[in-house]
Parts: structure tokens; sequence; C-alpha cells
């Protein structure tokens, strides 16, 4: 059942949905959910486990937060009881969504629908399997280089990372401030517009939402407008045969349905990683700085203060965490601060640039979101490939851009290739009408 | 010879109505941790909000200090570990301050001035506080987000004397804007003294101590001296590189000595960067020309007293260094009291009257009383010393000046037939004075002056007693 059809039910039939789904939930092996939380009784919406949720305990996939009860709804799950749907169940994700594959949770792997010894991809592996699975109408995941987009992908599902301020991230647990987004991981393009209608819109307690007109993109989604897309041939040549495969497939089928393609070319995504992992580590140090165990979550006592910090800390924190405060604070050192943080807030800027000047031309960009298909477990052990692997995610968190991942083929095991559309900034209209055609032109073709 | 050289750190809190990134309310004395909220208490996913109302309140202490204005400041994180600081970072402005490059003026008794720069004044939230007690330690956040502007100046302060001179001057020109209680005892008005010698003559500046939170100008005073004495000790005995480190030291009042806090090998890298939850702080035209628009200062006030009230320099001093005081002049002399008897019957009985921690403002006799006790001594209704009786009354009962001059029978007599009728009794009882005085013995004047006021209890108007007297003395 998808979103769309969901809000046409009664209340009687929205409770035997629920009734339903958490059956299904309770006999499923994905690991998808890491609790079936409930608040509210309207049409159930997955959450990921760093949106807080009044009276859930909302963790981040960390072990330092267990215990924590959050006092307070996040102001995308007030809008959700606003529009008659309900948190239905928190969603596994790597921990402090610091990963690409949802393996680095305190309550262990989720498994791809796909196939049981692939990850999912992640940060919001729970939400993408959740959806995959049959086992959400839709979920909830937030984006800060690629973790709605890269599980969506593995996943075979859709998701939008909205252009950075337009959903509220107040109430979503840190990772990198100036990069987070909250978005929806639906199982179409139309659900993934009615989610984002209900989500999105300015908020005076985030103070980087934008305060900007909202019009609603669902009613007006079209997949009829002609539009012009940019394709990036030499910056896709470092992907997989596979994604190589549904890159020209998609190409094909965006020219069949009545679009303009041109080429264009992107910075070394090099720049990319190093930019990203400066600012993000960064921005990540300070915000998990407060998971000291004084005020809440799980504390380990020391002899003194300072050992009661780095005890909390040392046996709180998973090693990707670890190593990414650690990067951070390197990063900020005094006498490294020019040379690392500094400049890569200049290539930030460059990055911004260069697609700015792209977007004077053309209306979308089309992108692979990961340079390979689902892998399997383990396969990511070494963290600097993992960092690699999210050359073609990162620079549209660091750009601030809307952009949505969408289906496009199978790779010769049957596992789900994915391809993003990036939009101008505040522009979701166009890469949801785009996503739409795209999608549409697929359905058709088969 | 040493010269030394002082530079003030002054944590100033702002009395806006909430905190400077939430709305909790900035109020003190309620039960702790009650005046928190996700954001200042830092819970997962809550962000802040910049309080405006700070941004104006920093716009008119830099206009105060005749300092630049940076329409377009920012914030950043300072990060640092302690119970207190619930994020683990404080928000505050390294990069690009919100006010730079002002002055102020400080004042010797000579009349001399001399000119103190300040190198900037930030916006930054304070911290909560701990609380000890044996082997616990608690944490209060209800201070937790309660603005604070630091402001800092150049080190162009070279005895205590002249430290103690800016920090009274920057104490009155905050509680001027009404932009702080700047309570020292309730840590309102925090002081970190930069303290360092060097050899007269020298341009160098050698090894900076900085001493934390002293919490009155008498303690500060004290610990300067104290510290400057052990640096020049120092040199002297030829231990001055070694035991002269760039550190952290607390004042020690009971021991009167200053004392290491943390060494410099643990000097703290606080890893400042841009705070990315916060929008730049831009000082807006409507905004500008509100707080750029303030009340009179206390220089530009004494200065007027001077002129308009003939008022010497040092009561002007003394009834402008506070707000309070200038107001509860000005409300006097409004009224009708002449300045001149306001002076003194402000500055000498009233302040001497104030005692066990009241002030001019929490005074029970409030200016428009005193204004009228004042009123009535100068249209001859009361004598001077029956003022003092009225006013000693007025301290302990709440009451009308009129009524309490009729209750205690306190009002002159002037009333020639009444005085008349005094006079003629006491020359009567005295008749070898009044022959003595007619014989030439001038002198018992003052002699009959006094029996009539004796026996008038007081009451009696000595300028009507004295022509009475002479008339009848003839």
């Amino acid at each position: 059942m998808t979103l769309k059809e969901a809000l046409k039910l009664s209340p009687e039939e929205i409770a035997q949905v629920r009734e339903a789904l958490a059956q299904k939930i309770a006999q499923s092996d994905l690991n998808a959910y890491v609790a079936l939380d409930m608040a509210g009784s309207g049409i159930p919406i997955a959450i990921k486990d760093n949106i807080q949720v009044q009276g859930w305990s909302v963790t981040s996939g960390s072990k330092i937060l267990k215990g924590y009860i959050a006092p307070y709804n996040a102001t995308v799950i007030e809008k959700l009881h606003a529009a008659g749907l309900s948190p239905f169940g928190r969603t596994n994700m790597d921990e402090f969504a610091m990963g690409s594959t949802t393996e680095s949770s305190c309550y262990g792997r989720t498994l791809n629908p796909h196939n049981k010894g692939c990850v999912p991809g992640g940060s919001s592996g729970g939400s993408a399997a959740a959806v995959a699975g049959g086992l959400a109408i839709a979920a909830l995941g937030s984006d800060t280089g690629g973790s709605i987009r890269q599980p969506a992908a593995f996943c075979g599902i859709v998701g939008l990372k909205p252009t950075y301020g337009r959903v509220s991230r107040y109430g979503l647990g840190a990772y990198a401030s100036s990069l987070d987004q909250i978005g929806p991981m639906t199982q179409n393009v139309e659900d993934a517009a009615l989610l984002y209608d209900i989500i999105c819109g300015h908020d005076p307690k985030d103070s980087t939402s934008a305060d900007i007109a909202y019009a609603p993109t669902a009613p007006n989604l079209s997949a009829n407008r002609k539009l012009t897309v940019a394709i990036l041939p030499k910056y896709v040549e470092g992907a997989s045969e596979a994604v190589r495969a549904g890159y020209t497939k998609a190409i094909s089928a965006l020219k069949a349905a009545g679009h303009t393609i041109v080429e264009r070319e992107l910075l070394d995504p090099k720049y990319d990683i190093s930019a990203y992992y400066i600012t993000a580590t960064a921005e990540a140090t300070t915000n998990l700085a407060r998971y000291d165990g004084i005020r809440y979550g799980a504390r380990v006592e020391g002899d003194n203060l300072k050992d009661t910090f780095i005890r909390t800390r040392s046996e709180g924190f998973g090693d990707e965490v670890k190593r990414r405060i650690m990067l951070g604070n390197f990063v900020l050192s005094s006498g490294y601060y020019d040379a690392y943080y500094v400049k890569a807030q200049k290539v930030r800027q460059l990055i911004k640039h260069e697609y700015e000047t792209i977007f004077q031309e053309v209306d979308l960009i089309l992108s692979p979101v990961a340079p390979s298909t689902a892998y399997p477990f383990g396969a990511l052990e070494d963290p600097l490939t993992m960092y690699l692997s999210d050359i073609y995610t990162i620079s549209v968190n660091l750009a601030g851009l809307p952009s949505i991942a969408l289906p496009v083929d199978r790779d010769a095991q049957g596992l789900p290739v994915g391809m993003q559309l990036i939009g101008r900034a505040y522009d979701e209209q166009t890469v949801l009408d785009g996503a739409y055609s795209l999608e549409l032109q697929l359905k058709t073709q088969e | 010879m040493f010269e030394v050289i002082i530079g003030l750190e002054v944590h100033v809190q702002l009395n806006t109505k909430t905190k400077l990134f939430c709305s909790c309310p900035t109020s003190f004395n309620h039960t702790q941790n009650t005046n928190t909220c996700p954001t200042c208490l830092a819970l997962p996913g809550a962000l802040p909000v910049f309080n405006r109302e700070a941004l104006h309140k920093a716009v008119m202490f830099g206009t105060a200090i005749d300092a630049t204005i940076n329409r377009t400041s920012y914030f950043d994180r300072k990060s640092y570990f302690y119970p207190d600081s619930p994020s683990a970072y404080q928000i505050t402005q390294l990069y690009t301050p919100v006010v730079e490059h002002g002055h102020l003026m400080i004042d010797f008794e000579d009349a001399s001035q001399k000119r103190i720069r300040i190198n900037r004044a930030h916006i930054e939230a304070d911290a909560g506080k701990n609380i000890h007690e044996g082997d616990i330690s608690k944490v209060d956040l209800n201070r937790a987000g309660t603005p604070l502007l630091e402001i800092v100046s150049e080190p162009d302060m070279r005895s205590a004397d002249e430290a103690i001179l800016y920090l009274k001057k920057l104490h009155s020109i905050v509680r001027y804007l009404d932009i702080s209680d700047a309570n020292m005892q309730e840590g309102s008005f925090r002081v970190d003294v930069n303290v360092s010698i060097r050899p007269k003559g020298e341009e160098k500046l050698y090894t900076r101590v900085e001493i934390k939170n002293i919490n009155s100008f008498r303690f500060i005073q004290k610990a300067i001296e104290i510290e400057v004495a052990r640096q020049i000790e120092a040199w002297e005995d030829g231990v001055y590189a070694s035991e002269i480190v760039q550190e952290t030291r607390l004042f020690d009042q009971a021991k009167q000595e200053t004392r290491s806090m943390r060494g410099k090998e643990e000097a703290a890298d606080y890893r400042y960067f841009p705070e990315p939850d916060l929008l730049k702080a831009v000082v807006d035209d409507a905004m500008f020309a509100a707080a750029t628009q303030i009340p009179e200062l206390p220089d530009a006030k004494r200065e007027r007293f001077v002129q308009e009230y003939a008022m010497n320099a040092y009561n002007a001093e003394v009834i402008t260094s506070l707000p309070e005081m200038a107001r509860y002049f000005e409300t006097m002399v409004a009224l009708g009291a002449s300045a001149k008897n306001s002076v003194t019957w402000l500055t000498v009985e009233l302040l001497g009257r104030l005692k066990n921690g009241v002030t001019i403002e929490t005074s029970p006799v409030r200016a428009a009383t005193l204004s009228m006790i004042v009123k009535r001594i100068e249209d001859g209704t009361i004598s001077g010393k029956a003022a003092k009786e009225v006013l000693d009354y007025l301290m302990e009962h709440d009451a009308e000046v009129d009524a309490v001059i009729e209750k205690l029978g306190l009002k002159q007599v002037s009333d020639s037939g009444a005085l008349e009728k005094i006079v003629d009794e006491v020359l009567l009882a005295n008749p070898d004075k009044v022959a003595e005085y007619r014989s030439g013995k001038d002198k018992l004047f003052g002699f009959f002056v006094g029996q009539v006021m004796k026996a008038s209890k007081g009451s009696a108007n000595p300028q009507s007693v004295n022509d009475i007297v002479k008339a009848k003395l003839g």
C-alpha cells in the first residue's frame, strides 16, 4: 500500500493496516526496526532512530544514548501528527548517521531485503529496508552525505534529500549541522512528494530553516514538463559496470520521455571527499561532545570527572564515531584550522559555484547515487574505502541542493541500481517532476 | 624600576528577559534546573535561536564606548568539557565580534584623564553552575545560556588603581545603559585580570598571568598588587623565566596570595569554528537607529551637574557614580528642592543612614519624600535639626512629611505674637543679664536667643527669634 492510498483510508482501515504491519514487522528478520514504538493512531510512518519522538527512546543507533527518553517532538513529527500520520517504529541506522552500511548500529546490522547477504546501505538503512521489505508504507530518514539516497538506491526505493533549510532540523539528532536534512523515503515519487509536502516548511525553532515561499509539490506533480538534464560522462567513469549500464538506461529513458540531454563536467570528486569529511567531522565532533554522561544517557563512572568523561565516551561510542570525532578534533586544532577547515570551506564554495553555473543552463543533473550496487557485509571494512564510496552523494550536501534517488535498473544479481536527479536550490518541484517522468517512462518500457 | 601592564576582561550578564538562544527566563533564585529546556540542556536535536535583544544591548554598549559596530557579526563554537557546559561548547564570537575598537576615559583625582582602549565586546552564552557538597557535585543549569557581553580591554592600564578606575567607569556605563544589573556579588559583572611587568622604558610585553573571577573591586586591587609583587620578586631573584609562566591563577583572599589553577602543559585548545546552527547576527537599520540612541552617560551627566548646579567635582562624581543616585538627585530638584540642599541631604544625610545593605534603590525614603523635607527647611516650616528628626522617623515609618512634622511637633513658630510672649518671659526671668547686655556686653545676645529656643523646645524660627530679641533689647 502506498502513502497516496493510505491517505484515503478511514480510521478503522488505518487501524487494520497498522495491525497488519505490526505483525509483519514482528515476523521479519531484516532488523529494519530497533523497536516498534508508536505514537498516535494515524497512518503509520517509520522513523529513523535520530528523529525525536516524545516518549520514545531515541538513541541514534548508539549505546551512549541507551535509556534516553526524548521529552519533545521534532518539528517533522509535529507536522506528521497534524497531517494524520503517526510515528510507527524506530528504524535502524549507522551510529549517529556515520556510515554507509548500517553496520555500525549498536542494534546490529540490517539486512537488504533484495539479498540478505548484502548491506541495505546507510546510514538510513533501517528506513530503506523497511520500505523496500514491505514493512513500512513510508519512512523518514536523514541525509548528511547521502544517507537517504544511497540506502534508497541499494534497496530500490525512492529517497528525497530536500534543499538544506526546507525541512526543519529541530529534533534531528545532529551529525553535521550544515549538511543534515530530513527527507522522505517512499515506494514511489508521488509518495515522496506527498510526504515532503507534509514535513517541509519554515520553522522558527531552526535558525537555518528557509523563510521563503512553500508551494505544495504533490498537487503540481507533472511528468509532462520538458526539461534539460545534464549528464556527467567523465564523472561516471569510476562507477561499476552495472551502475554505468543503469546510467545509460536512465539517459535513454529521459530522452524517450522528451527531455533534452546535455553533457557537463563536475570537479574531481576527490575534492568533494576532502571538503566533506573535514566539514562534517568538525561539526560532528562538537555536536557529539554533549554526550558526556553527565545529564542523560549511559554513564560509566570513573575515578574522577575527567575519567568519567573518558570512560563514558570510550565505552559509549563505536569505532567509526570515535574515528570521526578524532578527525574533527584534528582539523580544528590550533595550527591546523586554516590548512584544513578554512580550506575545506573554500572548496565548498567552489563546489556550490560550480553547480550554480551548470544550473544556469540546465534544470537537472543526472548522477549515479553510489559507485556500485549493494555489496556483501564487511566489504567496506577499510574506512577510507567507505568514505570514497560516498563520492556521488556528498557534493549535493556541500552545495545544499535537493536531490532524489530512484531505482532505474537491476544488476546481474538482481540488486537495484539507483540514480539521482539533482536540482536547483529550493526547486524540489522540478526534481520531483523529473523523477516522476523518469519513473513513468521506465515503467512504460517494462 | 618596573612598569605594570594590566588588561581586563569583564563578563557582563545582559539583563534580557529570556536566555540567549532559547526562551527560558533569565531570572535568578528559582529551584535548580527549572529554567531549562531542550536547547539549554543540550538535548539531542535541540537548536539555538538567537535572542536579538542581546544584540540591541551590545550595540548600545558599543555606542557608549564610541566603538565600531559590526552590522554583521558571527557566532563560533568554543569547545571544552565541563559539567556546567551542557553542549560542551560555548557559543561565542571569536572571529567577528559585534563591537570592536572602542575606548573609555578614566578620571584621576587631579582631574586629569587617561584613555583606555577596548579591543572588543562580544556576545556569548553563560555556563551553568557547579555546586560542590562534600563528595558530591551537583550541576544547576538555570544560568546556562544566559547572555553575556565579554568586554576585553587593551593592556593600557599601568597600576592597580588605574584598573579599578577603569572597572568603576565600565560598571557605571553598563548601569547607566541599563543593559545589566552588574552585581559583582551575584556574578553579573565578572572580572578576569591579565597582569605582566616589564623594566621601565622597554616596549616589549612579557609573560602575562591571568587572575580569574574576583568578585569585588577591593579584592581585584589586592590581587593585582600581590601578583605584581610576586612577579617583581621573581625578576629580582633571577627566577622570572622559570617562575612566571603564562597561566591562570586564582586569588585566595584568605591567604592573600595568587595560586596556579592550571599549568601551561594543560593549556586548552578551544578548537573554535563557525557555529553552523546560527545565521549571522545582523544589526538592521531599525535596530541600529534605536540602539544608538543611548541615555546620558556618567561623564556627560557629571559635567552637566557641575555646570548646571554649580556642584563641586567631588559631589558631582559621587552623585553620578550610580544612575539611581543621579536619578534620585534629579527627582529631588525637579520637585522643587534646591540643588545645593539636595546634594547635602542626599549624600550626607540619606547615604549616612543607609545601612545593612540598603542601597539608594531600596531606600525607604524615596526622592519625593526627601525633596519634601528639604523644601520644608527651605520654606521655614522646620529647622535643619528638626528635619533630621523627620528623616530619622521616616527611615523607620511610612508616612507623609507634613504629618510627621505635625506629629513630632517640629513646626517652627514664626508667629511673632507667640514668640514675643516667650521672649518677654525670658527677659523678665533674667533682669541682671538684660542690664549687663544694655551696659554693652553684646555677647549675651546669643544667650537670650538660646534661652528662647530652649523655651520653645527648638520649634522657634531662629531668624524670627533673632529679630524679636534685637527689637526688645532695643
